[in-house]
């Protein structure tokens, strides 16, 4: 159980975290997306005790972190972005030493050994750390945040530089420890916050722009009403037919992904499925859609969503045509 | 405290670091031993060994000046620079007996250092006879001057993320003090230069070598041990608060 009140930290005249709170639950795996910069680290790194916070408080399980350092330093395994390892150590010396550290009453062997199974380094066990790749690294980085059993973890950007299986891997073993811990993990990639985190909270500027289920946020921010389309055919006629389609709002060439195959995005309004009717209207002139896929929402156009409202719509397609026209004047 | 003691012990025997004091010291001090203890008499010309280690002490002042920073140069900055701080600094340990456990693990590989001097002190008894109680002072005497410059150059290694930055900061600090008392005598006025003489901590370091046992150069010394090590203490936590 986290729980976060009015929390401000601040740099100089800088300010990385402001008044941020919210709460994780036990049970719970609590995602924090943001792109890099918005004050993720600076706030996993004041509920670890690593930073002060200038102001506002930080309970875990009930103990506030400036006031009972000790106490709720004892429920928290942190993963900062960096895996604090010494390098001159071997994995096994490494988690001993944390075992000691971190003062743990668990017979010793069997508890490293579980977690060493748990995060797959029992092959490299005897190893010196800097021999290690930076993937069995991060694995090391999350075995020595799960020594002592905490029931708090912190895991920033746990899955950074692993290859796709181990990511796989990671997730899937997140998953499993935040069934009886609580969890929150940091992310800047928004299908890994989805595949893993029960509750969503988006950081940006140092301020919560949204906190939210998965499911709420991803149902407010879909886009099946929208379209992504490769169509062979000429431009200004394909846009004119399209946006005649009962049901479209706005039409624009993308631009040329191959020889006279030219990539659209389509918006309709809401709740309406212009597939079928595109198919058949361009089919009539023998135009071929070379592909087509509802158009995903990355990051960036969240955080657009999130921070300007409706207007980021208009907001992109100026973008859109001003490159456009950049790259015509270029050509002229 | 002890986890950290143990880390830093190992970590001073799995780098380089740990055998180059050693080395050196061992050889500095055996080195001075062998010019101090043999003296050339100037009427028969004859080597006679003498009893009188104290010059030997008086110059290992020298060797410290240089040993000890290269000895505690990383201890702050490389777990700055890697990083490693933060699971130091995140663990339930106290700021206090993270930084005294670094400290103890130096203060062990000095003493390892030190313990060479007692030797020599047996070997000489075989051919003349030690005045024990003043080589054991002069052995205390240089235990706490080495603990002293270790928590100064301690301190400066919590102030920078760079080795070699630290242990020229750390020899840097180590020389003023050795200054202190010809900087002293240069001053006219009376007080400041009285209190910088009583600061100086070779003139406090040179009572021990006469044989001369002062509880107030013991105390001193422990005192500027606590109060270098506070003062590292302070600059970590501020560290979390800027």
């Amino acid at each position: 159980m986290i729980e976060v009140k009015n929390l401000c930290k601040s740099y100089g005249d800088k300010l990385a975290v402001d008044n941020i709170s919210f709460e994780a639950h036990n049970g719970e795996i609590l995602g924090f997306l943001g792109p890099n910069g918005a004050g993720k680290s600076t706030t996993m790194n004041i509920l670890t005790g690593y930073l002060s916070s200038t102001s506002g408080e930080a309970y875990i399980n009930g103990k506030e972190i400036l006031e009972e350092p000790l106490l709720a330093k004892k429920e928290i395994g942190y993963l900062p972005e960096f895996p604090p390892l010494y390098l001159d150590m071997t994995v096994k010396e490494y988690l001993y030493f944390m075992y000691e550290l971190k003062g743990v009453k668990i017979p010793r062997n069997t508890h490293l050994q579980e977690i060493c199974e748990l995060v797959k380094i029992e092959e490299v066990y005897n190893r010196l750390i800097k021999n290690l790749s930076k993937g069995y690294k991060q694995r090391v980085g999350l075995a020595q945040a799960l020594v002592g059993n905490p029931n708090v973890l912190i895991l920033d950007e746990p899955t950074v530089g692993l290859d796709p299986k181990q990511i796989i891997e990671i997730r899937t073993l997140i998953k499993k420890l935040g069934k009886n811990h609580t969890v929150i993990l940091s992310s800047h990639i928004l299908s890994e916050v989805q595949a893993v985190c029960d509750r969503i909270v988006i950081i940006n500027g140092g301020k919560i722009i949204a906190d939210d289920t998965a499911d709420n946020l991803s149902n407010t921010l879909t886009a099946d009403h929208k379209l992504v389309a490769r169509i062979d055919g000429p431009r200004e006629e394909v846009t004119k037919v399209i946006s005649t389609i009962p049901g479209v709002v706005s039409v624009l060439a993308d631009m040329q992904r191959e020889k006279g195959v030219w990539e659209y995005n389509i918006e309709a309004v809401e709740g309406t499925d212009i597939r079928r009717e595109l198919n058949r209207r361009l089919a009539q002139r023998s135009w071929y859609i070379m592909g087509l896929r509802p158009s995903e929402l990355t990051l960036e156009d969240i955080f657009l969503r999130l921070t300007m409202g409706e207007s980021v719509d208009e907001f992109i397609n100026q973008k859109a045509e001003s490159i456009e026209k950049q790259g015509e004047a270029k050509k002229a | 405290m002890k986890a950290i003691f143990k880390r830093e012990l190992s970590s001073y025997f799995n780098s380089p670091i740990g055998y180059i004091f050693l080395t050196a010291f061992y050889a500095a001090s055996g080195v001075l031993f062998g010019i101090t203890a043999v003296s050339t008499s100037s009427t028969d010309g004859l080597l006679y060994l003498t009893s009188d280690m104290s010059t030997m002490f008086t110059l290992l002042f020298y060797v410290l000046m240089v040993l000890i920073p290269i000895l505690t140069m990383r201890t702050m900055s490389e777990e700055m620079k890697n990083k490693t701080d933060q699971c130091l600094l995140t663990a339930p340990i106290g700021l206090g007996s993270l930084i005294v456990g670094k400290f103890l693990a130096a203060f062990v590989v000095y003493m390892m250092g030190v313990a060479a001097t007692f030797v020599y002190a047996i070997v000489l008894n075989f051919f003349v006879e030690v005045q024990w109680l003043e080589v054991m002072g002069t052995i205390l005497g240089l235990l706490l001057i080495g603990a002293a410059f270790i928590a100064i150059c301690m301190f400066v290694s919590s102030l920078t993320e760079n080795q070699v930055v630290a242990a020229v900061g750390g020899f840097a600090a180590i020389l003023v003090m050795y200054l202190i008392s010809s900087i002293a005598s240069l001053i006219n006025i009376n007080w400041i230069s009285n209190i910088l003489y009583e600061l100086s901590v070779l003139s406090r370091y040179a009572y021990f070598t006469y044989g001369i046992f002062d509880f107030s150069n013991v105390l001193f010394f422990i005192s500027m041990v606590v109060v270098f090590l506070f003062l590292t203490v302070r600059v970590v936590e501020r560290r979390r608060w800027s």
